[in-house]
């Protein structure tokens, strides 16, 4: 859906589900994920349906990934760094009524 | 500890704020500048220090107005402000005593401290794209069209497959010219205009030809358009996004006929309108600008709010674009300086006789591009009531409609019935849609009906977070 037009001038390795991503230095989580096509990025709390990210300046909430073991993070705002464990973010198991 | 207290506290590092922090330095204030954006420049000069070093040639396609951008951040680096990149407010209390964390929690430890206190406050937070709710518009696939922007700008990323580009506004114009220079093929540009809109916008005409400039551009980007080949269909209404877990067809209205055009990304812009979290949370008196259909906040000609010590500069005050930003940065510092004692009133008056002249130039364009690309109730209010307008507590029009019927009547009391503006975005995305169909159900104006009390947390902050909040 997103092409990189040029080459990375220097890497960092992230980590998403698991699998090791090498991803350009100085951008954010959220663009980072896009460039690998991974569109989808939570399942909400709600209907558990599937949500990407809308807005990629902060005000849509919709990138809010489990970055570093800590939920609600907005991939967009946060710039990667080497090491950075992610995941897609789940609905909480126990079930908010 | 003991808790810093600065001179000038400017939030958000955009044109707006780089001009205001670099005209109280030159005037000795002690200023501190937050931005929760990693990189300076706001979203119009987005990545401009990154760009220029590692991407020079990109850089220098983005046109004129982005390359000036480079000299303002130059005085800004130089000005001697205190600059903290990454940092969210998340309360200002209201004496003035601002509370901000890292945009990172993992980083909560950083040796930044989350508390200071201002004599005066300026509140240059930009804008954002208005929601533009249609049948499908969370479906991944489905972006708000200055992603686009922001994701070339910082990332170097352009769309690939089938694009189609939909809404009205300038910014959707030049958004889109950027993607063709940049070798993006569009498959379609949806434009949403009413048709009708060039006529009732024609009396503002003479006073735009002021600033003949803007409109010239405007024309360009139009004939760029025109001549590129893309299908572009005009008069369009009630757009729809349609596919299982993601954006596969987009059907639309065009005359009497249902066009389905099959696609993986579809960029919506409907205008832009001020980001009011912070003058909000701050229970600044706000207005409703009934031409754009947003509110802004009330303000004298330095940008002073009707909160003491509070000013507003750019476009989070009525939205006018970059260099108007950059001039009411300047004019709102220069007005800080003076009711600080740095000079007088004729000072004041003396520094900022040219500014003036410039900001009436730029500005008078304004009026009649705001009329040209007036959005319509219709627009901002589906007609279809399954689409949900709260994307986060994911709340459908028919709900809010209904909860109306049986008088919960304005938004607080919605909020509290059926959760809408309750999530983790706080209302940007929902709450003028939510005043709106409220004001339809009334046969009201959204002005009357009012907006969701925006309280703090501003932004979601951990317990940690907040445990380390002194």
């Amino acid at each position: 859906m997103f092409k990189k037009q040029y080459e990375s001038h220097e890497t960092v390795t992230i980590i998403f589900e698991g699998k090791s991503l090498d991803v350009e230095i100085g951008q954010t989580v959220a663009a980072a994920l896009l460039g690998d096509g991974h569109l989808i990025f939570r399942y909400t709390r709600v209907s558990g349906e599937p949500r990407a990210a809308y807005c990629f300046m902060g005000v849509c909430f919709e990138c809010l990934l489990e970055i570093n073991g800590q939920r609600n993070q907005q991939g967009c705002m946060i710039p990667v760094s080497d090491g950075m464990k992610i995941k897609r973010q789940l609905p909480p198991k126990v079930k908010i009524l | 500890m003991s808790i810093a207290e600065y001179d000038y506290t400017i939030i958000g590092a955009g044109p707006a704020g780089m001009a205001a922090a670099i005209t109280a330095r030159k005037h000795g204030l002690n200023v501190l500048v937050l931005d929760e954006q990693p990189a300076v420049g706001g979203q119009i000069f987005r990545n401009i220090e990154g760009l220029e070093k590692y991407r020079n040639s990109e850089y220098h396609k983005l046109g004129e107005e982005y390359l000036s951008g480079s000299k303002l951040v130059q005085q800004f680096r130089n000005s001697g402000v205190v600059y903290l990149n990454g940092r969210s407010v998340w309360q200002i209390d209201g004496d003035l005593g601002i509370h901000h964390v890292s945009t990172i929690p993992t980083d909560q430890k950083s040796s930044v401290p989350q508390f200071c206190k201002t004599k005066y406050l300026l509140i240059a937070v930009g804008a954002m794209e208005r929601p533009m709710p249609l049948p499908g518009w969370t479906l991944p696939g489905v972006m708000a069209c200055t992603a686009a922007d922001v994701l070339y700008k910082s990332s170097g990323m352009i769309p690939q497959g089938k694009v189609i580009l939909a809404g009205s506004g300038p910014l959707l114009l030049l958004i889109a010219c950027r993607l063709l220079d940049a070798g993006v093929k569009i498959s379609a540009f949806l434009d949403t205009t009413p048709r009708g809109a060039l006529i009732q916008a024609l009396p503002n005409l003479p006073k735009a030809l002021r600033s003949f400039g803007y409109l010239k551009k405007g024309l360009e980007m139009l004939w760029k358009l025109r001549t590129s080949g893309i299908p572009i269909y005009t008069g369009i209404q009630e757009i729809e996004a349609l596919g299982n877990s993601k954006l596969e067809k987009v059907r639309f209205k065009k005359g009497m006929k249902h066009p389905e055009v099959s696609a993986d990304l579809l960029l919506l812009h409907n205008g832009v309108v001020p980001n009011v979290q912070i003058t909000r949370q701050l229970a600044c008196d706000h207005s409703w600008y009934d031409v754009q259909r947003y509110w802004e906040p009330i303000v004298d000609d330095w940008g002073n709010t009707s909160m003491e010590r509070t000013a507003v500069a750019g476009d989070c005050g009525r939205v006018s674009g970059a260099v108007v930003s950059e001039i009411s940065g300047h004019l709102s510092a220069l007005d800080t300086v003076r009711q600080l004692g740095a000079i007088t009133l004729n000072e004041r008056d003396k520094l900022s006789r040219n500014l003036r002249q410039s900001l009436q130039s730029h500005k008078s364009a304004r009026p009649f591009l705001d009329k040209l690309f007036q959005p319509r109730q219709n627009q901002i209010v589906p007609n279809k009531e399954d689409v949900l307008v709260c994307r986060c507590e994911e709340v459908t029009v028919r709900e809010i409609r209904e909860t109306v019927r049986l008088g919960f009547q304005n938004p607080d009391r919605l909020k509290s019935m059926i959760r809408c503006g309750m999530g983790p975005c706080q209302a940007r995305m929902c709450g003028l849609s939510v005043s709106e169909i409220i004001a339809d159900e009334k046969q009201i104006s959204p002005g009357e009906v009012g907006y969701f009390k925006i309280r703090s947390p501003l932004k979601p902050i951990t317990i940690g977070q907040l445990a380390e909040n002194d």
